[in-house]
């Protein structure tokens, strides 16, 4: 696929040859099939792709949650994180506490935790909320407080798995631009998968398509734009509407 | 419009946090006092009805009074006897007895519930044979357990920690069977592995169902001991089991019902004690509204 041949191009993810099988047999699920793409270092990759397609096999497979069943896949020295549709706070916890677990499982001390977990409240935008409890919290600040508790791993690549699937409209246009915001300052290389074409457009770099069933990669979108865009632009609107016939075909091919 | 200055994006943020947390609900002192109001009327109603009850069955002469007591006697017995020395150490020689046959069968049934949910193998087996043995009447266990343990206070033990260790085992095996599969994910990402990972996801996630598990657990210990107590009386400890059956052979029909409700007491101080623990946890993780 598009191989950066530019001499200087760091790529952050590397897939090659990808391919993933659920299960033995004769209920063997082939998820997967031969997916290549690279991401370079500071990118914001939007993956795009009909329910079911594998999108989701494809994040936990580049974080390490799986082995793969054929092909590889190499992030070189690059710390990893993923981030859910649900925030997937711990109760238990406050959530300053939710973010200090994650530095505490890196072996941060204590003092340093309490500071580095108040300084990403505030990158969050969440400064003074450390000592709610994350029921207290919106749907929306929910989720950047899990944005929070994966920037204290400390990842430049981090991988987003529909994290705004579950908001409503005004609240996640306004993450869009949070999260563009916070991609910029921190340099992060971005894999943001989603089953919105808009969403995809307004946030990425480049789209990738992906075909369902099993999920090969369809196609690639650059996308031109200068940021910071608008999710109800023409333009957006423009590509989205060409993504969204792709996708169409592709999503009609299956009811054949 | 979209070339935002990073201000107006903090205003937009700040302002859009603080339309969908919607208006702080205070609870001032006012408050404070109908809710206690509204959880205590409907237990004071209940006594009333009880006692109520009780002092019709008496006036219609069904028993002799000096086996059916009125109320207003029990109530003079509970004041007599209440002050007394000996009537505490009955109490705390029971509450002893109930505090370490708990305790043990905590022990045990934590232990044994880490064991079935960690190991698959035991999971099947043993699994089945905690549901069997929470069906059972801990009372059937008595005379194996005086055979095992002649008249002693470890035949009582042995069946206070038979009755409540797999209630309490099985609340830790479902609240570790159910934590959230995105739960453990994100302890995964994390890097939360071996112990670490117990310590910090597995049992903190499984606390409110093993919460469950310790109150019904609870529940079977607090009746186990009392049919011990009546069951197998060790020589010389006065306990409230053996109270009840010395007033019972006296015919000491007051001192008898007050020592029930003692019994009773007991049980209902203990239960507020889990709910409230259950409550506050309830709580702090945001299931009750
Ligand atoms: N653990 C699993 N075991 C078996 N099949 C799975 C598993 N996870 C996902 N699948 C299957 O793989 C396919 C892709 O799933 P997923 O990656 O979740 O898709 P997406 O995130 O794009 O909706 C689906 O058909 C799904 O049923
Ligand atoms: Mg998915």
């Amino acid at each position: 696929m598009s191989v950066g041949t530019e001499t200087g191009t760091e790529h952050a993810v590397r897939l090659d040859g990808v391919s993933k099988t659920y299960g033995k047999g004769r209920t063997a699920l082939l998820a997967l099939d031969d997916v290549s793409f690279d991401v370079r270092r500071g990118e914001f990759v939007s993956i795009l792709g009909a329910s079911g397609c594998g999108k989701s096999t494809l994040l936990s497979l580049i974080a390490g949650l799986d082995p793969l069943s054929a092909g590889t896949i190499d992030v070189s020295d690059h710390r990893v994180s993923l981030m859910f549709q649900e925030p997937a706070l711990f109760p238990w916890l406050t959530v300053a506490g939710n973010i200090e677990i994650a530095l505490r499982m890196r072996g941060v001390e204590r003092a340093a935790r309490r500071e580095r977990s108040a300084r990403l409240l505030d990158v969050v935008r969440l400064e003074g909320f450390g000592r709610k409890r994350p029921h207290e919290l919106s749907g929306g600040m929910r989720q950047r407080v899990a944005l929070a508790r994966a920037l204290a791993q400390d990842a430049d690549v981090l991988l987003m798995d529909e994290p705004f699937g579950a908001l409503d409209a005004m609240t996640r246009d306004i993450l869009h631009d949070e999260l563009e915001r916070i991609w910029r300052e921190r340099e992060l290389t971005v894999l943001f998968v989603t089953h919105n074409v808009r969403e995809a457009v307004r946030l990425g770099d480049r789209v990738v398509l992906l075909s369902s069933r099993p999920g090969r990669v369809l196609k690639e979108f650059p996308v031109e734009q200068r940021r910071p865009r608008r999710i109800d632009s023409p333009q957006v609107a423009e590509l989205a509407s060409a993504i969204t016939d792709e996708l169409r075909a592709e999503v009609s091919r299956h009811g054949r | 419009m979209a070339a935002d200055t990073g201000v107006g994006a903090a205003e937009r943020v700040a302002g859009l946090d603080r339309l969908e947390l919607g208006p702080r609900k205070d609870g001032g002192p006012g408050v404070w006092a109908r809710k206690l109001w509204k959880g205590t009327w409907p237990k004071v109603l209940a006594i009333v009805i009880v006692v109520g009850a009780w002092q019709l069955v008496v006036l219609a002469e069904w028993r002799p009074v000096f086996v059916l007591p009125p109320p207003s006697r029990v109530f003079d017995e509970l004041v007599r006897v209440v002050p007394t020395a000996s009537f505490w150490d009955s109490v705390l020689l029971t509450m002893g007895r109930a505090a370490t046959g708990f305790g043990l069968a905590v022990a045990i049934g934590m232990i044994i519930g880490i064991a079935v949910a960690r190991f698959q193998p035991l999971r099947a087996a043993i699994g089945s044979l905690i549901t069997g043995m929470q069906t059972m009447p801990s009372i059937v266990w008595f005379p194996f357990a005086i055979l095992l343990f002649k008249i002693s206070e470890e035949a009582i033990l042995f069946v206070v920690v038979l009755g409540a260790a797999p209630s309490i085992a099985n609340g830790l095996i479902s609240g570790i069977d159910y934590v959230p599969p995105t739960w453990k994910r994100v302890g995964q990402i994390l890097g939360m592995r071996g112990f670490g990972l117990y310590r910090h996801l597995i049992i903190p996630a499984a606390l409110p169902s093993f919460v469950s598990g310790l109150k019904q657990g609870w529940a079977f210990a607090w009746r186990s001991l009392m049919a011990g107590e009546l069951l197998v009386i060790v020589p010389g400890a006065l306990s409230i089991g053996v109270r009840l059956q010395t007033s019972r052979d006296l015919n000491d029909a007051p001192g008898l019902l007050a020592y029930v409700i003692i019994v009773l007491c007991v049980g209902i101080v203990v239960d507020i004690v889990f709910s409230a623990a259950d409550k506050a946890l309830r709580r702090r993780w945001g299931l009750t509204v």
